[in-house]
């Protein structure tokens, strides 16, 4: 292999000039000629009986192309690929809605469309869509989970039996006994994860151009995954996936939300067929913050119990999911929480069981991190529990349970075989990093005066690079999620590179061509990184989530690149004269083996590939590859945080934050600082500021950026970041995920903290976001 | 989304803008800086039928001394009173309150008129208005007027203008010498609006007691509060932990704060209570460091 010259050098985005300049392509961007323009009549409420939709004052309204309904779409959305839903880890579901893109008799959710108008100019779309005059019976909602649970409750559908999506239970309470009768110390705790709305800043946008002469319709959409939504949309279409093309340039953050398919994805398209031009519709804020697909939205209740000494014993986990009024697409992954809920710790044995609940609110799907902060946060609220009833400081406890480095690949409670990991070597690094004998000398000294202070940890652990064949397979019905890339060579020596997954703000055109570089030995400047258009590249591309696209789709790029080189050195071996195994490729240059001036450049070698070949020798210089990684990798990490309550507004000051994750060889530490700042950020909202609030009657409170509160730079402290590397043996760059990795560890850290601080009033838990008025409340009710 | 159809006249004086608010009335809006009106037009739940834009009326911008008065035409932007030496030097209370208002984005384009015609009872200016004693000019086609902050302030985004009237500019007066002032609010984020905070001037005498004291609060009621019992009782008293403790409690006797996601009407009620305190322990420190 060659000397790595790129891969772990901090060089910036390439993407970022153009970003940053206001060059960036989002879709909204973009216009065709002859362009209308498309407006949703959405449901005010969250259940109801649809009477009648008058549409002849709307059709009226100047500009207007069309108003279309559901009777409308009948025969042009009609295949079976509709809003699908992956079975993914709870198998054994019960009730599963059938989803329309537009409501028939019966709207389940706030925001559910009911109308679409399509006028010449975007104003005129808005202004007709106001004069949509829908008549609705109302129907009583269901927005509480353990509400729905209850027999005779308001159904979320009427037609359906009752709201229990899904009662899957991955190990029986039985398993547990034995581990919960021997304990010295049992802990209890209900931890909530509220709804969270995702917030790209970019909101979606879908533009579709149908060709009635060819039967060609291309979308241009802000998507993680061009290619699932083709297949989809092709498939409810009726079409065939050759005779759709979605593109999808700059995508502005999508954190788990532009994943699924949405009612828009498949209307655009339909209209244009319906009107025959060119259709775009542009997702308001407002819609965005009510009709994104929601995360978290849980209910955990928890056992565990340890021995006095600290070692643990059992845990009982039991997740109530609220799906929303629709299964998500891939909402049923954040059940993968059940399977992970044990954290970094030897726990003797561990009983789950999920059930995934149905309410009159829009649909809940992953949401970066997606199951995987909600484990974290139960494991780390559990220990945190555990060590205050045991009395042992919680970096004893921690490290007392850890598997050892030697014992890695460990197989935790479920089967999942963690592939690596030196937990104790990042912990060292952040207590360090953190003064953590120091910070816990001063807390002392502050708490005599009678400030709050906490400290908090979270020693996290994530299972990403979704995802090996055995488990994404029956997961998602079918699809094994492995990951495309296609190397083209140029005969001047360019290289295109084609890849499967999407970049919406990952950096993966720097990071990839950081690989590629390397692995061909060209100048990074000499390779051009493309994705989001299911024209391009290989068959099919299976999109950016689930921190895959390095730890999967690196490493197809570095495998094509590797095919590249084989063909290479057999055109070398031509033009050298020497035989193919004599072939040395290296830095760039192929030569023959002990004569390293008898070479040839990759360019010339480029060149000569197109040219005259001897028989049996095919003209190019392209390889295809697809990368199915036989396991999932394994980050991890230690976070600290510190913080001060001010009991008097209940404020949560965030005094300090260190953290120290592992994510395996780098390619480019820039990236991977940002990405866990990103992440932090985000999970500092969820810990402290964002929750997703409805009325009973399903309306949402929480509708704008005044109400729904992200933090923003003012509130994100300065945060200090370090690593330790333990290389992945799962794949042969040794990479692991760190999209997510911010937003799983922190939380957990940051209510640990709080919980820390306020411990001598005598608080255990505090729920997030542990808001001032909250924190306020819990402190009042406890100094009572 | 995107605001209603309306009819947009972009006045170049101020006896045009009077004019046409003559000609309209009800059914059109002055727009100022816009940061306000803008959104709720956006959101379609404001739909004035004519907006009159008064940001091209240069003589409404500007922030002088009127015979040791401060005039603020009704066009200054937050920011221009934020970094006005002028406010600065002899009413620090308005440069700390106006550091509160929103982020410097908002701040660029938002206005003091703006911001007092709007009467959102969560503002700072408001409010640091009434700590202040301000009255306001008020312009119509047929008569002026002088209108004090306390008549002007009438409920949540009401003020006592008249349909056809314009906030031409605020007159504050000059604070006594020795005064100290301090603006304390909290918010849960940097720029939002508060859930409570107070503005507050005092003046010491030699002997440690309170000479004057103005205490206005914020997001406390319908309008800007003065807290008139409060500050009869720490007038004359000995200002110490004690006594502020108690005219904190004293101000906010009776006050109803309303409920929203941020915060319960204790909480609120409480939090006022706090940042009276923090305030006046804050201007007290400044009137003493006040030579």
């Amino acid at each position: 292999m060659a000397v790595s010259q790129l891969v772990g050098a901090k060089i910036h985005r390439r993407e970022d000039p153009r970003l940053i300049t206001g060059h960036g392509r989002y879709t909204d961007d973009l216009t065709r000629t002859g362009l209308v323009h498309l407006a949703v009549v959405r449901s005010p409420h969250a259940h109801a009986r649809i009477k009648s939709i008058g549409v002849e004052a709307a059709k009226k309204s100047p500009g207007v192309l069309g108003v279309f309904t559901a009777q409308d779409f009948k025969d042009i959305i009609a295949g079976p690929a509709t809003h699908p839903v992956a079975p993914v880890f709870a198998p054994d579901k019960k009730v599963n809605p059938p989803r329309y893109p537009i409501a028939r008799e019966e709207v389940c959710y706030q925001g559910e469309p009911v109308a679409v108008v399509v006028a010449e100019q975007r104003y005129q779309a808005a202004d007709a869509a106001q004069l949509v005059d829908v008549e609705y019976d109302p129907l009583p909602a269901v927005m509480e989970i353990e509400e729905a649970m209850k027999p005779g409750s308001p159904k979320a559908h009427t037609d359906q039996p009752d709201n229990i999506a899904w009662d899957a239970t991955y190990v029986p309470w039985e398993a547990t006994e034995e581990a919960f009768k021997t304990a010295d110390v049992v802990v209890k705790q209900r931890i909530l994860q509220r709804r969270l709305s995702p917030n790209a800043i970019e909101s979606r946008v879908v533009m579709a151009e149908y060709d009635p002469f060819d039967k060609r319709l291309t979308m241009w959409m802000s998507t993680q995954n061009p290619h699932w939504i083709r297949l989809f949309v092709s498939g409810a279409l009726g079409m065939g996936e050759h005779s759709v093309r979605v593109v999808s340039h700059d995508v502005g953050g999508g954190f788990g939300s532009k994943i699924s398919p949405y009612p828009e994805d498949y209307l655009v398209p339909a209209v244009s067929k319906l009107v025959e031009r060119p259709v775009k519709w542009t997702e308001t804020r407002t819609e965005a913050v009510q009709n994104a697909y929601a995360g978290r939205g849980q209910i955990y209740d928890v056992e565990a119990s340890a021995k006095k000494d600290g070692t643990l014993l059992g845990m009982r986990v039991t997740q109530l999911l609220d799906c929303g009024a629709y299964i998500g697409t891939f909402g049923a992954f954040q059940t993968c929480a059940c399977l992970l809920a044990g954290g970094a710790y030897k726990w003797k044995a561990i009983s789950s069981r999920s059930i995934g609940v149905l309410t009159n609110k829009i649909t809940t799907d992953p949401y970066r991190g997606a199951g995987r902060p909600e484990a974290t946060h139960v494991a780390e609220r559990m220990i945190d529990l555990l060590a205050v009833e045991l009395k042992m400081d919680p970096v004893e406890l921690r490290r007392k349970n850890f598997p050892a480095k030697e014992e890695f690949p460990f197989t935790q409670n479920f089967g999942l075989v963690m592939d690596s990991g030196d937990y104790n070597a990042s912990l060292d690094k952040a207590l360090k990093l953190f003064g953590y004998d120091q910070m816990r000398r001063e807390q002392a000294e502050a708490r005599k005066q009678g400030k709050l202070v906490g400290i908090g940890l979270s020693t996290w652990i994530e299972i990403c690079g979704l995802g090996p064949g055995a488990v994404t397979g029956p997961a998602t019905g079918g699809v094994v999620l492995s990951e495309s890339a296609q190397v083209k060579v140029h005969p001047a020596g360019g290289v295109s590179i084609y890849v499967g997954t999407h970049n919406h703000g990952q950096g993966n055109d720097t990071t990839h061509a950081q690989i590629a570089a390397d692995a061909l030995g060209v100048p990074i400047e000499q390779i051009d990184i493309r994705h989001g258009d299911t024209n391009e590249g290989p068959g099919f591309g299976y999109g950016t989530y689930g921190s895959r696209t390095l730890a999967v789709g690196g490493v197809a790029i570095n495998r094509a690149c590797a095919k590249v080189v084989e063909k290479g050195k057999k055109v070398a071996a031509h033009i050298l004269e020497a035989a193919e195994e004599d072939i040395v490729f290296d830095q760039g240059k192929f030569h023959v083996k002990g004569a390293p001036d008898k070479s040839k450049a990759f360019g010339e070698v480029a060149f000569a590939a197109y040219g005259q070949l001897p028989a049996g020798l095919e003209q190019g210089l392209e390889a295809v590859a697809y990368f199915e990684p036989p396991n999932f990798v394994w980050p991890f990490g230690a976070h600290i945080c510190a913080v001060e309550v001010d009991a008097e507004t209940g404020n949560a000051q965030i005094t300090k934050y260190v953290a120290v994750d592992d994510c395996g060889n780098i390619i480019n530490p820039m990236i991977v600082d940002g990405q866990l700042h990103g992440g932090i950020a985000q999970s500092i909202g969820q810990a402290l500021y964002e929750e997703m609030v409805y009325d009973q009657d399903g309306q949402l409170r929480s509708a704008t950026f005044l109400d729904y509160t992200i933090p923003s730079m003012n509130e994100i402290p300065n945060i200090q970041l370090d690593r330790t590397i333990t290389p992945s043996p799962t794949n042969e760059l040794g990479v692991k995920g760190i999209g997510e990795a911010g937003t799983i560890a922190a939380t957990a850290a940051i209510i640990n903290a709080i919980c820390d601080a306020v411990s001598p009033l005598g608080i255990k838990h505090v729920d997030m976001p542990a808001t001032p008025d909250r924190l306020w409340n819990q402190i009042k009710e406890a100094r009572k | 989304m995107k605001p209603a159809p309306f009819e947009y006249d972009d006045p170049q004086t101020v006896a045009e803008a009077l004019d046409l608010l003559a000609r309209y009335g009800d059914e059109c809006k002055l727009l100022a800086g816009g940061q306000s009106l803008v959104p709720l037009m956006n959101f379609r739940l404001a739909r004035p039928g004519r907006l009159i834009d008064i940001n091209r009326i240069d003589s409404l911008s500007g922030i002088k001394r009127d015979d040791g008065m401060l005039v603020i035409g009704a066009m200054t932007r937050h920011s221009a009173v934020e970094h006005s030496t002028e406010v600065a030097g002899g009413w620090p209370l308005l440069t700390e309150a106006v550091g509160w208002v929103g982020h410097g984005q908002i701040r660029n384009r938002g206005t003091v008129g703006g911001s007092v015609a709007h009467a959102d009872p969560a503002a700072e200016l408001p409010a640091a208005f009434a700590a202040l004693d301000a009255t306001f000019r008020v312009q119509a086609k047929r008569a002026s007027r002088l209108i004090g902050w306390e008549q002007f302030f009438v409920s949540e985004f009401t003020t006592a203008l008249a349909p056809d009237e314009l906030v031409v500019a605020v007159e504050v007066p000059r604070p006594q010498p020795g005064v100290g002032a301090a603006f304390v609010e909290y918010a849960r984020r940097h720029g939002d609006f508060a859930l409570g905070g107070a503005a507050v001037t005092i003046k010491l005498d030699a002997g440690g007691h309170c000479e004057a004291v103005s205490i206005a609060l914020l997001s406390a009621g319908p309008a800007p509060v003065r807290a008139t019992s409060a500050e009869s009782m720490l007038r004359g008293a000995i200002v110490d932990q004690a006594s502020i403790r108690a005219a904190a409690v004293e101000a906010t006797r009776g006050l109803r704060p309303t409920a929203d996601l941020h915060g319960s009407t204790e909480y609120r009620l409480r939090l006022l209570q706090t940042m009276t305190q923090r305030a006046l322990i804050k201007a007290a420190e400044r009137a003493k460091a006040t030579p």
